[in-house]
């Protein structure tokens, strides 16, 4: 069984650089501008760091082992105490905020990291899928994408007018009926519905009960986290529910309380459709103010800057408590639920 | 402290070229025969956990999303580790984390390599023709090794020996060679100097799995228990000028972190036998210093007098090793699922006869990352 919370964590920290269409250096360079930023935050040394786990893909960079040089950008010297995902950086959050509860480490650093600009993400995603029944035939997630959108609209769940307003609220200064004009991509959804993958890096620090307090006067408690997969057979699945974020949710403890914040990551607008309706969110929870993933889609970090968006706003007073969501996989396959609260 | 956790069902496919096998079916046949040796089904799981070694060994993409299925997953939360060549270890460490955070009672972890599907060497020289793969980049801190230990030159021959006569008594192995002998060895092309054809690893497809339980789980169990005794893990940069590659510091701090947690002080005595991975052969010596087993210059005596063999005092990878058997990601969950056949007595023919106290280890990286476990028969045992 899954039990119920355990020792008090809260994110002390957080960090991003910006989001790049195509960066120039080594990846290690991304990593390390945020390890500076939150050591520099924190005061703490390197040393002070108990624990340390990464999120990144090697098939981004196209190169086996890739994440390795990421180590470079921790600064693993002396050697650290650590381990990667080959996930979003959120899945690397999970295990961090488990490994906090075993309770012989206080402090957690956090990382997520990609960059897409090598190769062609839709060709590099189409590796997702069945190796032997799906993959041969190049279907990618966008494609994917567009079947359950179609799916959606077919159900009288959206419509197409429902999509661009999702899209221009990613997109200030553009309105639905504009975006609607625009030709399709992957029918029914049109370029300003897909997220453009891109080259960035996220981190935050993770601190334990009161080592979280003296390090911060804004700790923002995460209250639960929790993750569950669907069957990757687009025929076992109800495309226009997602089964797995309304138990991560629940997992997670998101209705325990109002959400006033919710960050989903949606990387095509009629996601973010299915998700409020499966995350049971209310009119009141502001959903997405950063802009979410289809403004910026730093891959292998966006699911971690969906934490620290929400982290951010608890810390500056704009939110008590909220919740963060990932996704990973095509058609919302793999979803992943924090709910953070404030300290007030 | 956190609560205790226990290995209470252990599965692994046969390893060689499996062409008659889907990636489902591999994993899933690792993780079925783990379940039913604990007494469970998937239902009774309530996370899942995968490890395997780069995506580009078989060109699928986050692998979990395929596999879900396959593993019993759907609708759980299941994650996917990867750090090299320690992975399969790095993966049971996170198991065990999971459930010593008090938040799941029963876990299973599953690892996996599946190189017949892909062309392993053109990933692992990141796909370029002509890299040197892993011996090339071993090959100058064996011969360091050597330079600096003084060790006389059969040694790897004898490792290579040893590992492959204790292969033949593990059905699992891939590498069954009957008439194995130094002479054999010695007589089998060079690939990267000092390191022979027959004192390397294999490519190997295969799968391992475990059913990781908390105290009280693991007491309600059918399956023998195996105690998580002490974990570590420990990594470092992979190269700049002041870095030792034969010793790495980080396997040193490893270690001296595991034992500190194991409350053991004098391993060679205190651990009954250790499955330590040794993709070639010289890393046995090697790696016996560079994990404080022995002292600096001595790995290579204690490998030279025979205690390492089955049956001797400190027996090393009794299944026959990385040496006999290499499915990549799974390499260091078959060295620490070994460890607890070990101690649960269910190694078969090449049970450690009175092993109550077992290391799993493996590395992986520019000799940088480093995972280790240690399990025993009893859950707090007296080290006198």
């Amino acid at each position: 069984m899954v039990n119920g919370p355990g020792r008090e964590i809260a994110v002390v920290a957080t960090a991003r650089t910006a989001v790049h269409e195509s960066f120039e250096g080594p990846e290690a360079v991304l990593v390390m501008e945020c390890v500076n930023d939150l050591l520099g935050r924190t005061g703490l040394d390197r040393r002070d760091v108990d624990f340390t786990i990464a999120g990144s893909c090697d098939y981004l960079a196209g190169a086996p082992f890739a994440f390795v040089l990421n180590l470079d950008g921790v600064g693993a010297w002396p050697p650290v105490y650590e381990s990667h995902v080959e996930m979003d950086g959120a899945w690397a959050f999970h295990e961090a905020w488990l490994r906090l509860q075993c309770g012989d480490v206080d402090t957690a650093l956090v990382i997520g990291s990609g960059r897409s600009s090598p190769g062609r993400p839709r060709e590099v995603l189409a590796l997702q899928t069945d190796p032997y029944t799906m993959a041969p035939l190049g279907l990618d997630p966008v494609s994917l994408a567009g079947l359950q959108a179609r799916a959606l609209i077919d159900a009288g769940k959206a419509t197409e007018r429902d999509l661009a307003e999702v899209a221009a609220r990613a997109r200030p200064g553009s309105g639905a009926g504009e975006l609607l004009r625009a030709p399709y991509w992957s029918a029914p959804l049109r370029r300003h519905d897909v997220a453009r993958p891109a080259d960035g890096a996220a981190a935050v620090l993770l601190a334990a009960g009161d080592r979280a307090r003296r390090l911060t006067g804004d700790p923002v408690w995460v209250r639960g986290v929790d993750q569950r997969i669907e069957s990757h057979h687009l025929g076992l699945r109800d495309l226009t529910d997602s089964p797995s974020a309304r138990l991560a949710a629940e997992g997670a403890g998101a209705h325990d309380g109002p959400l006033d914040v919710a960050e989903l990551m949606a990387l095509h607008s009629h996601e973010e459709i299915i998700l409020r309706a499966a995350l049971g969110l209310a009119g009141t929870t502001v959903v997405n103010p950063s802009g979410g993933a289809l403004r910026s889609h730093p891959a292998m970090a966006t699911g971690l800057v969906r934490v620290i968006e929400v982290a951010r706003r608890i810390a500056a007073g704009e939110a008590e408590r909220g919740l963060a969501h990932a996704s990973s996989g095509p058609c919302l396959q793999h979803n992943l639920v924090a709910v953070l609260e404030g300290d007030r | 402290m956190a609560r205790a956790c226990a290995v209470i069902g252990i599965g692994q496919t046969d390893y060689r070229k499996r062409l008659e096998v889907t990636l489902d079916g591999l994993v899933r046949w690792a993780a079925l025969e783990a379940l039913e040796d604990a007494g469970l089904t998937f239902a009774d799981i309530d996370a899942v956990l995968i490890g395997k070694a780069p995506d580009l060994l078989e060109g699928v993409m986050a692998p979990e999303l395929t596999l879900a299925g396959a593993l019993g997953a759907v609708g759980k939360p299941i994650h996917r580790v990867h750090t090299a060549g320690s992975v399969g270890a790095a993966t049971a460490i996170s198991g065990v984390t999971m459930i010593q955070s008090g938040r799941y009672d029963r876990v299973l972890v599953v690892c996996y390599e599946k190189q017949s599907e892909g062309n392993a060497t053109w990933a692992l020289s990141g796909g370029k023709s002509g890299g040197q793969g892993a011996g090339g980049t071993f090959a100058p801190w064996i011969r360091d090794y050597i330079r600096r230990s003084g060790a006389p030159e059969h040694i790897g021959r004898r490792v290579a020996v040893k590992d492959r006569l204790n292969a033949l008594r593990n059905p699992h192995a891939h590498l069954r060679i009957q008439d194995i002998s130094e002479e054999k060895v010695k007589a089998s092309p060079m690939l990267w100097d000092p390191l022979r054809y027959l004192e390397s690893c294999p490519s190997s497809d295969g799968a391992a799995a475990v059913v990781l339980a908390s105290g009280d789980a693991a007491r309600r169990s059918r399956g023998v228990p195996a105690w998580v005794i002490a974990h570590a893990k420990r990594s470092e940069l992979a190269s700049f000028p002041g870095r030792d590659p034969v010793r790495p510091r980080a396997g040193v701090e490893c270690a001296e972190a595991l034992y500190a947690e194991a409350g053991i002080t004098d391993p060679l005595r205190q651990i009954d036998c250790a499955e330590l991975y040794v993709p070639f052969s010289w890393y046995e010596p090697m790696w016996l210093e560079g994990h404080l087993i022995t002292p600096e210059g001595e790995g290579w005596r204690l490998t030279d007098s025979g205690a390492t063999e089955l049956g001797g005092a400190f027996p090393v990878n009794p299944s026959g090793g990385v040496l006999s058997s290499n499915p990549i990601g799974a390499s260091g969950l078959v060295r620490c699922l070994e460890a607890a056949r070990q101690v649960r007595g269910t190694a078969g023919g090449h049970q450690v006869d009175g092993a109550r106290v077992a290391l799993g280890h493996a590395y992986g990286g520019a000799a940088q990352y480093f995972a280790m476990w240690i399990v025993g028969s009893e859950p707090d045992p007296a080290f006198g």
